[in-house]
């Protein structure tokens, strides 16, 4: 039987999705539902004098109005921070407290204050026109530069300050930089985006007034985790009594980790007023109020010899964390963050202080990459400008620079086990015909355009995580992942994962491996997720841990099947276990023709007597049945690398930058399915060309959100992309058996410098800040050609 | 309130419905057709296009009665006799989709491009998608899967 992993194989899930068969939250309606709308503050720091609900209680079809008080009643907590982060000194992290509606003060526009149900959408939306919410305003902190000597937003957090964190060792850089030939000084913005998957955030809730169980079906990255908080943190049921079920979710990016205030509320308020409850997010509340991305002023150094060589590293970050801290709000400037800021180079020292601070803002969180983008962007830009100011060619520094042994330990924390590095960028160099771009730039010249190019290399750390080392650095919980994999009698695999797909293709690429494993027909598998009342418990899907954290699982899980199927067998075949192999879905008695097929082996085991021509008796001591779990605990995350280079054309006269080739070089480790990852490249690069090009998230000064529809917040678009030439190299990743390293975030983490590096080559090296848009580049040609005619 | 007469999906349908019934609102909330998305409310990201007499709109702008009358093919109306749309079968042979939200629309966009164009280049296909947004497949695959449709159709 043809292995399928490495398999282009079409997905099982999309025949439903192309007939508009997907059920994605708001698809589903419940009998007697209410509608909720939540009641928003307006402004972005005030306190709550007054919510007068009395006129709204009186309109058409309202059922019932809640406010931060009730919640407070009735003791609901509040949203949490999943990650407790030291500061340098050893002091803990200081977090507000996060109610789920607010009680007495609101800290960012969007954070909700009250919510109405009524019995139809329109009488809801009528109704909370009249909820009259008395505010007294105070002064926004919402510059990230003045946060810390601006008012304190939160009660007893000093100067706004969350934590102080250092990672790495200030004697040793100061040694480095003292040997240094140059020091390379780079300030830059890492600037605040909007993950913007395309399925606005919902939620339905049930409320069984027999059971008393709720059920809460949600828009989420990883229902398990979700429930695990509303019960723990919430209190808003135990967690034998909650459901959570993320049906076809539309895209996540990381908005869709965190539980969130409707959840919370909706799941209280459905047992509060014993009807079901639908809430569907409109597109602003989704922009101002999911979880956003980025967000960094940074100052780094990179001290170098006069021949390039890197010797040391430094970075000084402030980091904005919106109104509160939430679930990978913490942890994604620290530990995500400072250990990939030194990239994939040989630094003998490096630090990465990070001050995490709070603003009147939304909250933000993971986002695609999570970290590793913002450090690749400071890392790649502050290498490129080491070239020019060495002038060095980018790909010669970079060569120079690079580790040829693995595995490698990295300057701050991780041991990468396997990569190629050189290779990968000279099988960029050679795909991008890196050498015709002189050739190119003339052509450009030609036409009056300018052209540049851009390269970047990057490593991550993926396949999130060793469980006892994200404890060690603040985890509230371990990163393992589960799996159940039930043989039923008649021949079919059903998986269970607590993994999630919101677009990722579990329901194919996790069959591929099971199918594989068991040598059942693919057709045969189904994957099951997404449901707390079905399968075990799971930590989701973020940090490119899917495959290689819950694939693995259910790979373990798969091989103690066979190792039941093998007793079994064996006593069906008259033959010692040690003589029976397992290949391609039979068992085999060596060097003879007696077998059993896994199928006749799994109706065996659930069917331990004699009758007719059954005769199928179980070993002694051995269980009826055939269904396996694991739960799998990495030993160690996982390092996908590679180099990608771009080229863009500028015209000076309208600053409009075109991307005109992009090539992408991968290791991914071992792929499973080539068609599938290609999409996630594809995917992954858009969003980091858009950051690059496009995507601002702008707050005023008095903390209004201004880019808070797709008509003032640019989103890429078809007609804003060149075609990608993607490519592989592959060193297998040893620490799982699959070899994977996970492929999700690639594109993100890597293009976003690669473009900016090529913009900044074809502007002859100035600094321009993200995006660069139109309007910014236009600036840049004006002043070029002002100081180049001032230079005549 | 106003009676709308539709043909949905070769089907024929009369309601009664409050005269500011959005398109989208009718399909979803009260035929159950929710292959239909929404996935703004500025009428930019193109989740809910849908056909009117063969040609593409957006639903989530357009008034059920504005429509009165007119056929009105959805994602649903597509696959004949359990086969899917060439178009469709394109989508899923060079994987244009992942989470499948903004998948209905652009499918309907798509095959209202082929109708105007038989075999649209790529810039004419990427300038044609414009109005639909789609933040998973950075669209490559999206074009290869309605050159792919175009050689079939």
């Amino acid at each position: 039987m043809a292995s399928l992993v490495g398999s282009r194989v079409e997905r099982k899930e999309d025949k439903r999705f192309l007939t508009g068969k997907g059920r994605y939250t708001a698809d589903i309606n419940l009998a007697n539902q209410t509608y909720a709308v939540f009641i928003r503050s307006p402004h972005a720091r005030a306190k709550i004098k007054k919510i007068d609900t009395s006129k709204a209680l009186k309109a058409s079809g309202v059922v019932d109005i809640l406010t931060g008080k009730h919640i407070a009643q009735d003791k609901i907590g509040g949203l949490i921070a999943g990650w407790a982060i030291r500061s340098e000194d050893g002091s803990e992290m200081k977090c507000p407290a996060n109610p789920p509606l607010a009680n007495d003060s609101v800290n960012f526009v969007g954070d909700p204050v009250a919510v109405v149900f009524a019995e139809t959408l329109d009488e809801v939306k009528e109704a909370a026109n009249l909820v009259d919410v008395d505010y007294k305003v105070l002064k926004a902190v919402t510059s990230l530069a003045h946060t810390m000597k601006s008012e304190t937003i939160h009660e007893g957090i000093d100067k706004n300050l969350c934590y102080d964190w250092l990672l790495g060792d200030r004697q040793k850089v100061k040694e480095a930089f003292d040997k240094a030939d140059r020091i390379i000084k780079l300030d830059i913005v890492n600037n605040r985006l909007i993950p913007n998957a395309m399925e606005p955030r919902a939620c339905v809730i049930d409320y069984n007034t027999a059971s008393e169980e709720i059920t809460c079906y949600t828009t989420s990255q990883n229902p398990h985790l979700s429930r695990l908080i509303m019960s723990a943190f919430g209190g808003v049921a135990p967690e034998n009594k909650l459901r959570v079920v993320a049906p076809d979710v539309g895209g996540g990016f990381g908005s869709k980790i965190n539980l969130y205030n409707e959840e919370i509320v909706c799941s209280w308020a459905a047992k509060k007023i014993e009807r079901p409850i639908k809430w569907v997010a409109e597109r602003t509340e989704s922009f101002l109020t999911d979880t956003h991305g980025r967000d960094h002023i940074t100052h780094a150094e990179l001290a170098v010899t006069n021949d390039g060589k890197f010797l040391g590293f430094k970075n000084e970050t402030i980091a904005n964390l919106g109104a509160y801290a939430r679930v990978f709000g913490t942890v994604t400037p620290t530990y995500l963050f400072g250990p990939c800021a030194t990239g994939v180079y040989v630094m003998p020292a490096a630090y990465s202080n990070v001050k995490a601070v709070y603003t009147n803002t939304a909250p933000v969180d993971a986002y695609r990459g999570a970290g590793r983008p913002e450090a690749t962007y400071t890392i790649e830009r502050i290498v490129d400008k080491a070239a020019i100011e060495l002038g060095l060619d980018p790909i010669e520094i970079r060569m120079k620079n690079f580790p040829t042994e693995f595995p490698f330990k990295q300057t701050l924390v991780h041991q990468i086990d396997s990569g190629d590095y050189v290779s990968g960028l000279k099988k960029a160099k050679q795909m991008s015909d890196y050498d015709g771009f002189a050739a190119r730039k003339k052509d450009s010249e030609s036409k009056g355009k300018l052209r540049g190019i851009g390269v970047t290399t990057y490593f991550e750390a993926c396949g999130i995580a060793p469980s006892p080392v994200v404890m060690m650095l603040g985890c509230g919980v371990g990163l393992w992942e589960s799996a159940e994999v039930r043989f039923n009698p008649t021949g079919q695999v059903t998986v269970y994962t607590g993994s999630h797909s919101h677009g990722q293709s579990h329901q194919t690429t996790f069959a591929q491996i099971a199918a594989d494993e068991l040598g059942v027909p693919i057709e045969n598998i189904d994957i099951v997720h997404g449901d707390t009342d079905k399968g075990t418990f799971g930590m989701g899907t973020y940090g490119s841990r899917s495959l290689a954290v819950g694939g693995v699982a259910i790979i373990n899980a798969c091989k103690k099947i066979v190792t039941k199927g093998k007793k079994i067998a064996a006593k069906m075949l008259e033959a010692s276990e040690e003589e029976v192999e397992f290949k391609d879905g039979e068992f085999v008695v060596a060097k003879s023709n007696k077998k059993k097929t896994i199928g006749e082996v799994a109706f065996a085991s659930y069917l331990p007597g004699v009758r007719d021509e059954v005769k199928s008796p179980l070993p002694e001591g051995e269980e009826p049945g055939l269904i396996e779990s694991s739960f799998y605990d990495p030993s160690n995350f996982s390092f996908p690398a590679g180099s990608h280079i771009c080229e863009v054309e500028i015209d000076p006269e309208t600053g409009e930058v075109k991307l005109d080739k992009y090539t992408a070089v991968d290791d991914f480790g071992t792929i499973v399915n080539p068609l599938i990852v290609e999409g996630q490249v594809h995917g992954g690069l858009a969003q980091g060309i858009g950051q690059a090009l496009y995507e601002n998230a702008q707050y005023d000064e008095t903390g209004q959100l201004i880019t808070a529809s797709y008509m003032d917040y640019t989103m890429p678009r078809a007609d804003n992309f060149p075609e990608f030439n993607i490519g592989y190299t592959c060193t297998k990743a040893t620490t799982n058996p699959l070899g994977v390293k996970g492929c999700g975030e690639a594109g993100t983490i890597a293009a976003t410098p690669t473009v900016m590096n090529a913009v900044i080559n074809a502007l002859g090296g100035k600094e321009i800040s993200l995006p660069a848009t139109a309007e910014k580049v236009w600036k840049a040609c004006k002043e070029n050609k002002g100081s180049n005619a001032k230079a005549a | 309130m106003k009676k709308v007469s539709l043909e949905v999906n070769g089907r024929k349908i009369t309601k009664d419905i409050p005269d500011h019934t959005i398109l989208s609102v009718l399909l979803r909330d009260i035929l159950n057709l929710t292959g239909t998305h929404i996935g703004c409310d500025t009428s930019q990201c193109g989740a809910c296009v849908v056909h009117i007499d063969g040609k593409s709109i957006k639903s989530c702008t357009t008034l059920a009665a504005e429509v009165n009358g007119s056929k009105v093919t959805t994602i649903e109306g597509l696959a004949k006799n359990g086969k899917m749309h060439p178009m469709q079968e394109a989508f899923k042979k060079m994987h244009g989709l992942q989470c499948g939200f903004c998948t209905p629309g652009m499918v309907m966009s798509a095959i209202d491009l082929l109708q105007n164009k038989k075999n649209p280049s790529d810039t004419e296909i990427r300038d044609w998608l414009e109005g639909n947004i789609c933040r998973c497949t950075g669209y490559q695959n999206i074009v290869a899967a309605v050159k792919e449709a175009a050689s079939k159709m």
